[in-house]
């Protein structure tokens, strides 16, 4: 097994205080970009606040000299606010540098009607379907973007979801808590009474009868001319065709839908459809005080819950300026680390799935995950909605025998299996056949394409947020950030080998060092006080990063909650890695990615 | 050798494969429907197939599971229900989802509010099963419950649980959560014991 030591060259950060080498990149590169730009670019003053405002005319200059110059060559996250009462929108980028360290925040605000920004496609590919999600849920427009159609809401929806002043159906109130509940509260099926049952809207001029999905015809003309062409210098002539992959097909593991341009059986061009499974999850999260959101993100990536209340906590702790005690500290990575096994060994399971080995493997390691969800159950009450960490804390102690459980399962039960699996199919010839050099995505490429987690460091990059920039007390263990130097399927498939043993290893390190204790900040509270102010929490959750964009304006409900999904963007570089390969493989590529549906669509 | 890696994984389906068998001699005939073979079959030792003979077999609820919550009355010498509920609202402000419903009672001469709910209600096709009422609620009168065999054949009439659905006796509540139960009771009776010396003293 190799695994990338690269720890050394990775400098600390976080945001619970920056260590000062971090500062001090931060401060240089601000200094260098508030010089260069004297009139476009200017520090974020607003109390709570941090990052530089770009002036739009700017951005993209702005951002080239911040790639090219600076090294902030990986951006993490584009997305929008509404200020309403400002009348004005505003876009936030979050870029770092993949030789570790903290975030450099940039914004760019824009009048709210007729909201323009130009678009950092050309610059950061891995913007392309962020800023796609920002034009539908916010409308604003990204100028120059190659393909601006919306992605999680269908082509004809009227409005945008995400601005402040549009009301969804069923819409009850602006905030929960809701008056009728209490203390007058007659329950009633509220499906069937509000006034806004109804309260889907259309286009003026649009009629159901009749309705030819646009969209549809736009996305099939992107793909390029269907015509004919002089087929391989016979004199045959051949047509590219182009096929739907799903949306109902058990190889995309969920509700999600390929377009590919098949010329012959080989893929010219294939591009992602999403949304299915929409469900405005950061609407839901803003009308939500801070707490509710908590058992919410569950719901996101449901494979690893755990990992999801983590991010989420982080960011709003954040911005409340409290840490957990110790003992809590270790749980939540002794869940965090359990979560990355769980998931990597199902990914392993569901990858083989695909690639045809029907439910075998895939039965062998969900019987493993049984008995990690075993110990989640017993920690929280559920084996996968968790809804465990609390804002300074997490919900309760440990249970009786469950040090002992993990004691068991990470010193024997695990070990075993991992072993068992690498004896199972490391050298298995189908699979080394299906997998090796398919779907090859370069360093340089999963870094433009914002590829985050097992993805991005199955290309060569040791990019681990647990070790670029730490938070809670990732900096006290010992272990090594995998990594893999290919950057196909197989080595993807390898690396989730490499971190699920870099995990047993921490989990070695917790249940040495997990001391007594309290396992929550204060009293624990239903209402919690948020400061005015922004926050991005963000955590090396098992498929990569994920981070929460968090706007407080110092009501019980944040103004602003965005979750950066890592499956989401990790398929922003599915169309480049399925080119020239063959159907077949397109599902192994889709596979060897690793996506949850929900967490795509939220 | 190529094919050598397939013959090995083929090994190890082997290896699962006899074990199963192995297993099930083990235990001679009583590998299923027996309380002890189930512990040791959910258990980090398992080997073999972990399947439950669901529904003659049910698995061992950890006291933390969670579906849906009650309401905890205790019996009073009368046998009238007495609620712990003082309906201040907490669970229903907390709930993400919405779910819960209280009426508040009034005094009808003085039309002052009374602590102590008249009805009670929880859409529970609305409920996510989070736990916030039951672990924020200051007086231990709502609880999540271990019953998780909730279907039904109407869900329009059925799924808004009053007040009376949604009671069970405290004995209950001590049956399925005795940990949590027996370290309530005692912060109870500590609470209740400084009341009095206040009242006295």
């Amino acid at each position: 097994m190799q695994s990338g030591a690269e720890g050394a060259c990775v400098i600390q950060g976080t945001g619970h205080g920056m260590s000062e080498p971090s500062k001090q990149i931060i401060h240089d590169a601000v200094e260098t970009l508030t010089s260069r730009f004297t009139d476009s670019v200017k520090p974020d003053e607003r109390q709570g606040y941090s990052g530089l405002l770009v002036d739009p005319q700017k951005l993209v200059e702005f951002a080239t000299v911040l790639r090219d110059e600076l090294g902030y060559d990986y951006l993490s996250s584009v997305t929008g606010v509404d200020y309403l009462p400002d009348g004005m929108m505003e876009v936030v980028y979050h870029a770092y540098r993949t030789a570790g360290g903290a975030a450099l925040v940039f914004k760019a605000q824009t009048p709210r009607e007729d909201a323009v920004v130009p678009s950092l496609v050309p610059i950061y590919p891995g913007a392309d379907l962020q800023e796609r999600e920002a034009w539908d849920l916010f409308g604003i427009h990204f100028a120059e973007h190659p393909d601006l159609r919306r992605i999680l809401t269908w082509e004809g929806f009227h409005g945008h979801p995400l601005r402040k002043d549009w009301k969804e159906a069923y819409f009850e109130e602006d905030a929960k808590p809701f008056d009728i509940r209490w203390p007058d509260g007659k329950a009633i099926r509220v499906e069937d009474s509000t006034q806004y049952r109804k309260n889907v809207s259309y286009p003026s001029e649009f009629t159901l009868d009749g309705w030819v999905p646009e969209g549809d015809t736009l996305l099939y003309a992107g793909m390029g001319d269907v015509q004919a062409s002089d087929g391989n210098g016979d004199d045959i002539a051949t047509d590219t065709i182009i096929v739907n992959l799903g949306p109902q097909h058990p190889s995309t593991h969920g509700v999600f839908r390929m377009v590919a341009e098949l010329d012959g059986e080989t893929i010219v061009d294939l591009k992602p459809v999403m949304g299915y499974l929409h469900r405005n999850h950061e609407k839901i999260g803003e009308r939500n005080t801070f707490l509710m959101n908590m058992p919410f993100t569950d719901r996101l990536d449901y494979i690893c819950s755990m990992g999801n209340n983590f991010g989420y906590a982080l960011a709003v702790e954040q911005l409340m300026g409290i840490r957990p005690p110790e003992r809590a500290e270790y749980i939540r990575v002794m869940m965090a680390e359990l979560t990355r096994i769980l998931n990597h060994i199902w990914a392993i399971g569901f990858l083989l799935n695909d690639l045809g080995a029907y439910f075998t493997p895939a039965l062998y390691v969900i019987k493993e995950r049984e008995l990690i969800l075993d110990i989640f159950e017993a920690v929280s009450g559920s084996r996968m909605m968790c809804n465990y960490f609390r804002f300074g804390g997490v919900a309760r102690d440990l249970p009786e025998g469950v040090i002992e459980k993990v004691h068991d399962l990470v010193y024997e039960r695990l070990p075993r299996h991992l072993d068992e699996l690498d004896a199972y199919l490391v050298q298995n010839e189908i699979v080394r056949a299906r997998l090796i050099d398919v779907g090859v995505l370069p360093a340089e490429q999963a870094i433009a394409y914002s590829a985050a987690g097992p993805v991005l460091r199955a290309s060569g990059v040791p990019y681990d947020v647990r070790r670029a920039d730490p938070y809670s007390i990732y900096d006290r263990f010992d272990f090594d950030v995998a990594m893999r130097p290919n950057g196909d399927s197989y080595d993807r498939f390898l690396i989730r080998l490499d971190e699920a043993h870099q995990s047993l290893r921490i989990l070695r390190q917790v249940l040495r060092d997990i001391p007594e204790g309290e396992i929550q900040t204060g009293k624990p509270r239903h209402q919690v006080r948020v400061p005015a102010g922004e926050s991005y929490g963000r955590v090396e959750n098992p498929k990569g990063e994920l981070g929460y964009y968090v706007v407080s304006n110092g009501t019980p409900n944040p103004w602003r909650y965005h979750v950066r999904a890592t499956s989401f963007i990790n398929l922003s570089a599915l169309g480049e890695m399925c080119k020239g390969h063959k159907v077949a493989d397109v599902v192994a590529i889709l596979g060897s990615l690793d996506i949850v549906l929900g967490e795509v669509d939220r | 050798m190529y094919g050598w890696g397939i013959l090995k994984g083929l090994g190890v389906t082997l290896k699962h494969f006899v074990e199963t068998f192995w297993d099930d001699l083990r235990w001679l005939g009583k590998r299923y429907f027996n309380e002890e073979a189930l512990a040791v079959r959910q258990g980090t030792k398992a080997r073999g197939i972990f399947t439950v003979q669901y529904p003659e077999e049910k698995l061992t609820l950890p006291e933390e599971f969670r579906t849906i919550p009650f309401l905890v009355y205790e019996l009073d010498e009368h046998g009238e229900k007495q609620y712990r509920c003082t309906a201040c609202g907490i669970c229903s402000k907390v709930c993400p989802p919405q779910c819960i419903w209280i009426q508040r009672s009034t005094d009808p001469e003085t039309g002052r509010p009374v602590p102590s709910p008249i009805e009670f209600s929880i859409d529970i096709d609305m409920c996510m099963n989070c736990g916030f009422c039951a672990e924020f609620c200051p007086f231990d009168a709502i609880k999540m419950d271990h019953d998780f065999e909730l279907s039904s054949y109407d869900r329009q009439a059925t799924h808004i649980y009053n007040k009376e659905q949604l009671s069970k006796p405290v004995s209950y509540y001590a049956s399925i959560r005795p940990t949590n139960y027996a370290r309530e009771e005692e912060a109870r009776a500590a609470k209740a014991k400084s009341k009095a010396e206040k009242a006295t003293g």
